[in-house]
């Protein structure tokens, strides 16, 4: 679905990503993992073509348009999603949630009863109750907040979820329902995901295929199992043995 | 030792935080909790820089509230906090070595030399480059920031740190580091940390012993290792289950987690998977449970594992 070719980023001179190749494929779960400045966002916004006052070179197939070429205006918001740290401020304050969503389906030619069903459908397939239709953007927690942005993207027709960051503003209990979600969407529709996260161990938790970028460049990418049990560059042994870790669980009786 | 008995804290009258006792004790204590929980209010509380409504704060033998201007001004200098945004706490217009010098100003007189001599000393001692006193804040790195805020801290020779999330909003290898810094200064210079944090792994690292707040209220305290490994509330096991692990299951998303606390019986009831009647009408209170304080009706049943395997509804 979305196939990145000697993908190079520029601002000036300044090479800020460079990607050789990155492919998402259907039901696939593929993320992007680096610290600040590693260029993990920038690849994610060369997809969307977001990109201000950049120059972009190579190519990124998505769903047969080369975006590099001829941008995304057609797949954003359609068959391709964004999903952000923390969607509240992306929703306008003044309108309820069923609204707002009935108002982006009849953006694309969905209206009455096709779109309430669209839009109750879209709601439970993220395990959200159907009253979260009537409130308002401030009357939701992040949580909820987070899994409404996936319903959207799902009643417009997403084929592939790009998200950024999506639970590192949540707690982490919460973060657990919206990887339940994501997982869940992944294993039964075959919900594509392009994930950007610098949480390891979120990544390896949903990740199917894993990129890792440092300071512009990719230094290592391959399937998530293997990368986590072997990685072969040493930046990403540091980033491993970076993550804090929790003693085991003992359920000894006594 | 600074200490808080049984207070309740809240803002315009309105309590949100209930009967927590804390004794900051040498090897260092954590407040765990998710946004919301009350944990900042705790350690602005210990910081003097709110009122319990109810139950007293006190440093050594003198009830923090009760203090005069001078004592309360020595307290400030024995207890000082870092919290999670380090550009907060130094004035983005200073000069590093400026922000460093002004904290040392207000706790001993030195002469020009001296001072300079004990910048460059306290930015050796977190890691940092002498140079970089020169710079601003906004020409420091999340990282840099952060040592350079814990170097102020420092500059004042306090007993206790209160850390409020010192490492959440920094890079994984940058937070390894600020960890092992935080750790090495707990035993080089005799630190004594209060830190506040949803991070487990956080609160493993650099303290001995924990608190859980749900909802304002402590349903488990005891020694961080045996909660961690072997909790007794549903609420530590969710918290631990709930954190992802490299090459590990799935992290579990276990009852419903944003249902709001009850405010009858026990708080945590409607995201508990093991809840029954009792759960819905009495508040549960703390006692001992397997070496350490927790508030459930069915702590035995939960360090004995049964946690678990139970879904949620």
């Amino acid at each position: 679905m979305i196939k990145i070719t000697d993908l190079e980023v520029r601002i000036g001179d300044r090479v800020i990503a460079q990607v050789p190749s990155l492919e998402v494929r259907p039901g696939e779960c593929v993320a992007i993992v680096g610290e600040s400045g590693s260029g993990k966002t920038t690849t994610l916004m060369a997809v969307l073509d977001l990109l201000e006052g950049a120059t972009v070179t190579g190519s990124i197939d998505a769903f047969g348009t080369d975006v590099v070429k001829h941008g995304a205006k057609d797949l954003r918001g359609s068959r391709i999603a964004l999903v952000m740290q923390s969607p509240q401020g992306a929703f306008n304050p003044t309108m309820r949630l069923g609204v707002l969503l009935r108002k982006a389906l009849a953006k694309h030619g969905v209206k009455g009863g096709e779109a309430d069903r669209r839009a109750r459908e879209a709601v439970r397939d993220v395990l959200l109750d159907e009253s979260i239709l009537r409130r308002y953007p401030h009357e939701v927690s992040g949580g909820q907040a987070q899994r409404f942005a996936i319903a959207v993207a799902l009643a417009l027709g997403a084929e592939v979820i790009l998200a950024d960051e999506p639970t590192s503003a949540l707690d982490v209990t919460v973060q657990a329902e919206v990887v339940a979600v994501l997982r869940r969407l992944h294993d039964e529709r075959g919900l594509a995901v392009l994930l950007v996260s610098h949480d390891l161990a979120l990544v390896s938790a949903i990740a199917d295929h894993v990129t890792v970028m440092k300071d512009g460049r990719v230094v290592e990418s391959g399937p998530a199992a293997e990368l986590f049990a072997n990685p072969t560059s040493a930046y990403t042994r540091e980033l491993i043995a970076a993550v804090p870790t929790l003693p085991e669980a003992d359920h000894a009786e006594g | 030792m600074l200490k808080a008995d049984n207070v309740t804290l809240g803002y315009g009258g309105r309590p949100v935080v209930h009967d927590v006792s804390v004794e900051v004790t040498e090897g260092g204590v954590g407040l765990i909790g998710e946004s919301g929980s009350g944990k900042t209010t705790v350690a602005r509380a210990l910081l003097g820089l709110i009122k319990p409504m109810s139950g007293a704060i006190t440093y050594g033998t003198r009830d923090l509230n009760a203090l005069g201007r001078a004592d309360r001004a020595a307290f400030r200098g024995q207890v000082q906090p870092v919290f999670q945004d380090g550009s907060e706490a130094l004035d983005p217009r200073m000069r590093i070595g400026s922000s460093i010098a002004e904290a040392l100003d207000a706790h001993h007189r030195l002469d020009r030399a001296a001072r300079d001599a004990r910048i460059t000393e306290l930015l050796e001692s977190v890691g940092l480059d002498p140079a970089l006193a020169e710079r601003r804040p906004h020409q420091l790195s999340g990282g840099q920031r952060q040592r350079a805020v814990i170097a102020r801290a420092l500059a004042v020779e306090p007993d206790i740190l209160v850390l409020d999330e010192p490492t959440s909003a920094l890079d994984v290898t940058v937070q390894a580091r600020v960890l092992d810094l935080l750790a090495s200064l707990a035993s080089s210079r005799g630190l004594t940390y209060f830190l506040i944090t949803h991070n487990l792994a956080v609160v493993d690292r650099l303290c001995r012993t924990s608190q859980v707040l749900f909802a304002g209220r402590v349903v488990e305290a005891g020694p961080t290792r045996t909660l961690l490994t072997r909790p007794a509330h549903p609420y530590t096991a969710a918290l631990r289950d709930a954190v992802p692990k490299i090459g590990g299951a799935p992290p579990k998303a276990v009852g419903k987690v944003e249902a709001a606390p009850a405010t009858e019986g026990c708080a945590f009831q409607r995201r508990c998977p093991l809840a029954t009647d009792v759960c819905r009408t009495v508040r549960p209170v703390a006692r001992e449970v397997a070496g350490r304080s927790v508030a459930c009706h069915r702590a035995e049943e939960v360090v004995g594992g049964q946690i678990s395997g139970a879904q949620g509804g």
